[in-house]
């Protein structure tokens, strides 16, 4: 440990990090595994998680179904061979969880219940009551306490990785509680970090989720893949982006603009009824709702709030007795955090940024093109959720790459020799870099929150639900200008301990980066599948975008796009058909 | 890396922590941590109760006229409201112990656990039932011998 | 017109000074703004050297407790408007060793979790071939709520005997250990008890009864130790007057 060299090293320590170290620790107990993470692993974002994780357990399910409805929820941007993988060893992971003393919640008869969620067929949904991740990620953290090879850097924040001689051989980091900047040898390194969902302005994604790991990756040459491709979930409330389930709307909830009135019978969603009618109105599917919000804000129908537009859910008619019965969990969420009673009060909705289905490009393992260094989870993109990820598979995939990438990882560095740099030297560059980049006083001062703000408006306005050439090379034009706003940037804290103004500068210059790379992707890609929309090209086509955008920065820092066809085994490409 | 020490050594910079005191009364400043600290005293008067046993025990032992002292020492006024107070912290803590039982024991009649209120109730009924044993073993002591 | 309502906020900045202060910030009062809010409203608007952890502002991610006029809660779960006029006293959650204004140093609750093997021990494993370990909902709801616990360590705060003596194994830590405990695919219970009915464990624990009360999950720590008291004490007699049994 004191010597900071490591056999791998696992950057994140989330579900899938936690996962990885504990494969390594478990293939190869001689090798010296570290999880180094910019917080205490068990405030990972896995821990929000509510539905629940997919794995085929019912003899009427069969593995082929999971795999059907992950392609096709997907418009056939999934790699069939990765998913072929996933749904496969989904189960045996699951079931490993369950041995390590994960609270899934039980049939009478003491067997796993599972629960039917959208896009699904045969119910095959685990969960642990609404607290899946939680229950999830504590399960992996305290698992994690028993192998001694497990080593953990917590509260230290990564700000680049080192590549030398042809592979990754590590990682420069700095310990938030001291100020430290150090590097950190490692034979293979391991990207667990998650999504960036806080690109974007309204999202259910925790503070902590800047995609700093894809940011890493993307700077030391690796792509990004299929950036374009964001998941939003209908109805969030504005401010906090917290999720208000599917659930509410399905017990009879009205979705209602600012007259009052049930708007989604204008956008070809039904008649609306009394009672709630499946796939009708209110119960259609998650991106047309989204999609009938943003033509309902440029008819000027939503209202405006302290945190822009929003439209109201209302379920004030189901009555207390009801709301207290079928939905007692919102009541509180709106309760506890948002201060509304749904009772007698109307609820803020609007949609909110989700998930991300692209990251860091990987193979089937987790390996990126890069020697040594692998990715797994929502950083990155195997991929096996194409262009619109089905619900409750992230969980799964958390578990499922999270232990491939952990047992070739450790196999890599098994095989590998020690490393190759100056350890003294690169922590002293980098402590330098950071210092001439943020300390130094400078003219024309900018404010973090001030240019992350621009940021928000620009993603949401050019790159949001719906995308056209010209709001997209807008929001390029306004980034290629906040990237040079921020190097302007100078932070009123200069301390060395536990600067949490710095972690927000490096966070948002990881965001900024990343944010380009999703703009140049959604501007290359020319069609319309899944979760991306383009008004200029209503269609898909499969003839020229049946491919993966790779995303590469540029000497100029500029992203270029490049294609990779996607891999079909025995599903051709078809309709997606909604609400089957 | 974490250690289990309250004060970990960092390799560099190590930060300097601060480290409230508690204060002498902390107690008094919490509305419960006063009710803790007074349940925690009534040890005291329990204490009390022992020694003058005890002393009553000698007192026999030495004969009829060191028992009446004793005895006549028992009915001053100090003796009686020491005697008051040491019921009142008694009684006290046996009220918190009583209601704080259910935390403590968890008993199951097929699926279903028995609600707290009720375990305290047993509680309850358990020290009536055995008061008035006491009471009435008292009140006809004489009797029976 | 939004009111508007002060902050004292406890600073400590290691760097500058060996003392901590307070510093005072008026931030606006919307209806939905918990403590948090405003926190992020001083960082962002006011003063960027305001330092304190957060993530999820969903009160599950357990970053984010602080003192509020005294009390240890969530700041993401507290409602600002609920102290107007104010002002209101933000401090870093008590007894533990303060880092830098409202972060505390922790490492002493991650080490003691670890020593209680928060994990299930099996003599022997079950392969994955044969499937899950079968567990009832009775069963499962013997151990649920001990396992609610989101480490936000609040509990340590409310809680005046580790406040005293800070080698007490403490209440998250002793729920946690009672959560294997009381599971029914564990039979590490011998191993951790050893560990807990040591001194610093279990009987250190005089029955306060706050730690429960603050818990935002409603774990009952206080429940879980009086239980693993009852448990502790049975197992002794028994070992006592029957040393030839098998003690759980």
């Amino acid at each position: 440990m004191d010597n900071f060299s490591h056999d791998v090293l696992i950057i994140g320590g989330g579900g899938a990090g936690l996962r990885a170290a504990i494969a390594v620790a478990e293939i190869n107990p001689k090798l010296n595994v570290a999880v180094i993470s910019k917080v205490y692993p068990m405030r990972s974002h896995t821990v929000s998680a509510e539905g629940g994780a997919a794995a085929v357990i019912k003899p009427d399910d069969s593995l082929d179904h999971h795999a059907y409805d992950t392609i096709s929820g997907g418009d056939w941007l999934c790699d069939q061979d990765a998913v072929e993988a996933f749904v496969n060893e989904a189960p045996k992971e699951m079931l490993q969880l369950e041995h390590w003393g994960c609270p899934w919640s039980r049939q009478d008869d003491g067997t796993i219940a599972v629960r039917p969620f959208g896009g699904m067929k045969i119910e095959r949904t685990w969960f642990a009551s609404d607290k899946t991740g939680f229950h999830m990620l504590h399960t992996l953290y305290q698992t994690s306490l028993k192998y001694d090879p497990i080593q953990r850097y917590d509260e230290w924040f990564v700000t680049k990785l080192i590549v030398d001689d042809g592979r990754c051989q590590g990682a420069v980091a700095i310990e938030l509680a001291t100020g430290q900047v150090q590097a950190i040898a490692a034979k293979s390194v391991v990207i667990c970090t998650g999504g960036c969902g806080k690109v974007f302005p309204f999202t259910t994604n925790a503070n902590i989720k800047t995609g700093d790991g894809m940011a890493l990756a993307y700077r030391a040459g690796v792509p990004l893949k299929d950036m374009e491709f964001i998941q939003y979930h209908p109805t969030g409330l504005p401010f906090t982006g917290i999720l208000i389930t599917e659930a509410t709307r399905a017990e009879g909830g009205y979705m209602l603009n600012k007259d009052g009135y049930r708007y989604l019978q204008d956008y070809d969603l039904g008649t609306p009824q009394t009672e709630p009618v499946l796939r009708s109105m209110e119960l259609g599917p998650r991106d047309r709702l989204s999609q009938a919000f943003v033509k309902e804000m440029e008819k000027g129908n939503t209202l405006e709030g302290l945190y822009g537009q929003f439209v109201h859910l209302d379920i004030r008619h189901l009555g207390e007795k009801k709301i207290n019965a079928k939905l007692p969990f919102v009541r509180e969420l709106c309760l506890k955090y948002e201060n509304i009673d749904p009772v007698n009060e109307m609820i803020p909705v609007r949609p909110v940024v989700h998930y991300m289905m692209g990251g860091i490009h990987t193979d089937i393992n987790g390996a990126t093109p890069l020697p040594g260094l692998y990715a797994a989870g929502e950083t990155a993109c195997v991929s096996i959720n194409g262009a619109n990820r089905l619900g409750s598979n992230s969980l799964t995939e958390l578990l499922v790459f999270g232990a491939r990438v952990g047992s070739v990882a450790a196999e890599f560095a098994s095989n590998q020799s020690d490393y190759t740099f100056d350890m003294a030297y690169e922590s002293i560059t980098e402590e330098n870099h950071i210092k001439n980049q943020f300390f130094k006083e400078k003219k024309n001062q900018e404010r973090i929150a001030d240019i992350r703000k621009e940021m928000h408006k620009t993603m949401e306005e050019g790159c949001g639900i719906y995308r056209t050439e010209n709001s997209l090379l807008a929001s390029q034009n306004i980034l290629t200008d906040l990237k040079e706003r921020f190097s302007h940037v100078a932070i009123d804290d200069h301390s060395r301990t536990f600067n949490t103004e710095l972690v927000a500068a490096l966070e948002l210059s990881n965001l900024l980066d990343l944010a380009e790379s999703i703009v140049q992707s959604a501007l290359s890609r020319k069609e319309s599948r899944g979760s991306h929309q383009r008004t200029d090209y209503e269609k898909r086509d499969d003839e020229n975008y049946l491919a993966h955008s790779l995303a590469y920065q540029e000497k100029d820092n500029k992203p270029r796009i490049e294609y990779l066809p996607v891999t079909i085994t025995k599903w051709p490409p078809g309709e997606r058909v909604y609400g089957r | 890396m974490f250690k289990s020490s309250r004060f970990p050594i960092y390799y560099k910079g190590h930060p300097r922590m601060f480290v409230k005191d508690k204060p002498i009364f902390w107690w008094a400043l919490k509305w419960v941590h006063a009710r803790f600290i007074i349940r925690e005293l009534t040890s005291v008067p329990v204490a009390f109760y022992a020694i003058i046993l005890i002393l009553q025990i000698r007192a026999l032992s030495l004969g009829p006229e060191a028992y009446a002292n004793f005895t006549n020492w028992l009915k001053t006024p100090l003796s009686l409201s020491l005697h008051v107070i040491s019921f009142l912290f008694v009684i006290y803590h046996s009220v918190t112990w009583f209601n704080l039982a259910p935390k403590a024991i968890v008993i199951r009649i097929g699926k279903n656990r028995i609600p707290g209120l009720v375990i305290t109730g047993l509680n309850y009924v358990a020290w009536a039932i055995f008061s008035v044993a006491i009471a009435w073993l008292f009140l006809n002591l004489d009797n029976l011998m | 017109m939004v009111s508007k309502i002060t902050l004292e906020v406890f600073r400590y900045r290691p760097d500058q000074e060996t003392q901590p202060s307070f510093d005072s910030y008026e931030v606006p009062c919307e209806k939905d703004w918990v403590i948090l809010d405003a926190l992020n409203y001083i960082k962002d608007q006011i003063d960027g050297t305001l330092s304190y952890r957060w993530s999820c502002r969903m009160g599950v991610c357990g970053s984010c407790g602080m003192m509020v006029n005294g009390e240890p809660v969530l700041t993401c779960a507290t409602f600002l408007n609920k102290f107007l006029p104010g002002p209101v006293k933000i401090e870093p959650l008590e007894h533990f060793p303060v880092v830098r204004d409202l972060i505390i140093e922790m490492s002493d609750f991650i080490g003691k979790l670890q020593k209680v093997k928060p994990w299930i021990v099996r003599k022997e494993e079950k392969s994955l071939e044969d499937g899950e370990y079968i567990q009832t909902p009775e069963q499962l709801g013997d151990y649920k709520q001990y396992s609610m616990c989101i480490n936000c360590m609040l509990c340590y705060s409310a809680c005046p005997v580790y406040g005293l003596e800070p080698e007490f194994v403490g209440p998250a830590v002793i729920a946690l250990a009672q959560r294997y405990n009381l599971d029914s695919r564990d039979q590490g219970k011998g191993e951790r008890e050893e560990i807990l009915s040591q001194d610093d464990g279990i009987w250190q624990c005089t029955f306060v009864g706050e730690c429960s009360e603050v818990c935002p999950e409603n774990v009952d720590p206080a429940g879980a130790i009086q239980r693993y008291k009852v448990a502790a004490t049975n197992n002794w007699w028994k070992s006592l007057l029957m040393p030839w049994g098998k003690s759980e």
